[in-house]
C-alpha cells in the first residue's frame, strides 16, 4: 500500500495549534481503526511533541511555524513535527526517572512520548530546528496491546 | 473544558475536587494558583480528588509535583485520591507513584493525615 499523506500543514506557534494537531492525529487514528486506548496514547504523545515544538522550539514566536505531517504507511501512522527553533538534543536532557530528578517540575514529556509510541526519534535538523518523528502501528488482529516502545535520537533528516 | 476546581473543608483537611483537563495553559495555571492560595492561607493538609480529571499532560503532572513540593516545604502533606486508569498509568510511567500517597477511599485518605 503506498504512503498516504493525511495532513500536511504549517501551524502557528500557539497552544491552539497543539490542540489542532492532537485532534487531527486522533481523527486519523480513529479512521484507521486504532483501539481507543492506542488512539488516546498516540494523541497524547503528539500533544507532548507539539508542546515541545511550540514552547521550547519556537518559543511561541509569531514568526516561526510548526510543520505537521501525518502519513499513513500501511498499518502504521507516522507523524512528523518540525519546528524552527535552535535545535534540540535529547542526549543533553537529564533523566526524569532518576531518583534525584523525580521532584523536578518539568522534563517528563519525552518519557511519556516514548512510552506511548512504537517508534520515536527527535533531534536537530537542517537548516535549523528540531524534527520529531512518532510512529504508532495498528495492533495485529486479536491482540489487545502494542509492542514495547523504541526510542532514540533522530539521525538527521528533514520533512 | 479546562480544569474546574472546587474545595471542601473536612476537619483540618482541604479536599480539592478537580474536574476536566490539567494541561499547559489555563488548566495548569488554575491548578498552580489554587495550591498557592491554600498554602498562603496556611492549609497544610490537602487531598486532591482526581476522579473527574479526564486528562493531565506533562505540564499538569509538573504542576502536581510542584504543588507537592510547595505543600511539603510548608510542613504539610498533599495526597491524591481516586485516580483514573489513565492517570494511574501516567504516574507509573513517570515513577511518581513512589512520590505521592495515593488513595481510592476518601475516608481512608482523610484519616491518613496526621496531627
Amino acid at each position: 500500500m503506498p504512503d498516504l499523506v493525511i495532513v500536511d500543514e504549517s501551524l502557528e506557534s500557539t497552544l491552539d495549534s497543539v490542540d489542532q494537531a492532537e485532534v487531527r492525529v486522533t481523527q486519523a487514528a480513529e479512521s484507521m481503526g486504532f483501539p481507543e486506548e492506542d488512539t488516546f496514547r498516540f494523541g497524547y504523545a503528539v500533544r507532548e511533541a507539539m508542546v515541545n515544538a511550540v514552547v521550547h522550539g519556537n518559543r511561541y514566536s509569531a514568526n516561526k511555524h510548526v510543520r505537521l505531517l501525518v502519513i499513513r504507511q500501511g498499518p502504521a501512522l507516522e507523524v512528523r513535527i518540525a519546528d524552527q527553533g535552535d535545535g534540540f538534543r535529547p542526549d543533553q536532557q537529564c533523566d526524569p526517572l532518576a531518583e534525584e530528578n523525580l521532584l523536578n517540575q518539568s522534563g517528563r514529556g519525552l518519557t511519556l512520548i516514548r512510552a506511548f509510541t512504537d517508534e520515536f526519534q527527535v533531534g536537530p535538523t537542517e537548516p535549523r530546528g528540531t524534527l520529531a518523528r512518532l510512529v504508532k502501528r495498528l495492533p495485529p488482529a486479536g491482540s489487545s496491546d502494542t509492542s514495547a516502545p523504541v526510542g532514540g535520537e533522530f539521525p538527521g533528516g528533514s520533512l | 473544558m479546562s480544569v474546574k476546581l472546587n474545595t471542601r473543608q473536612i476537619g483540618d483537611v482541604t479536599v480539592i475536587d478537580a474536574a476536566g483537563r490539567i494541561t499547559l495553559g489555563e488548566g495548569s495555571t488554575a491548578f498552580r494558583e489554587a495550591i498557592k492560595d491554600l498554602v498562603a492561607k496556611g492549609q497544610k493538609k490537602i487531598l486532591l480528588n482526581l476522579a473527574e480529571i479526564s486528562y493531565i499532560d506533562s505540564s499538569g503532572i509538573g504542576e502536581m509535583v510542584s504543588g507537592f513540593t510547595s505543600v511539603s516545604n510548608a510542613g504539610g502533606q498533599l495526597k491524591l485520591l481516586n485516580l483514573t486508569k489513565r492517570v494511574q498509568d501516567l504516574l507509573q510511567i513517570t515513577k511518581l507513584y513512589t512520590v505521592f500517597e495515593v488513595f481510592d477511599d476518601e475516608a481512608v485518605a482523610l484519616s491518613s493525615f496526621q496531627g
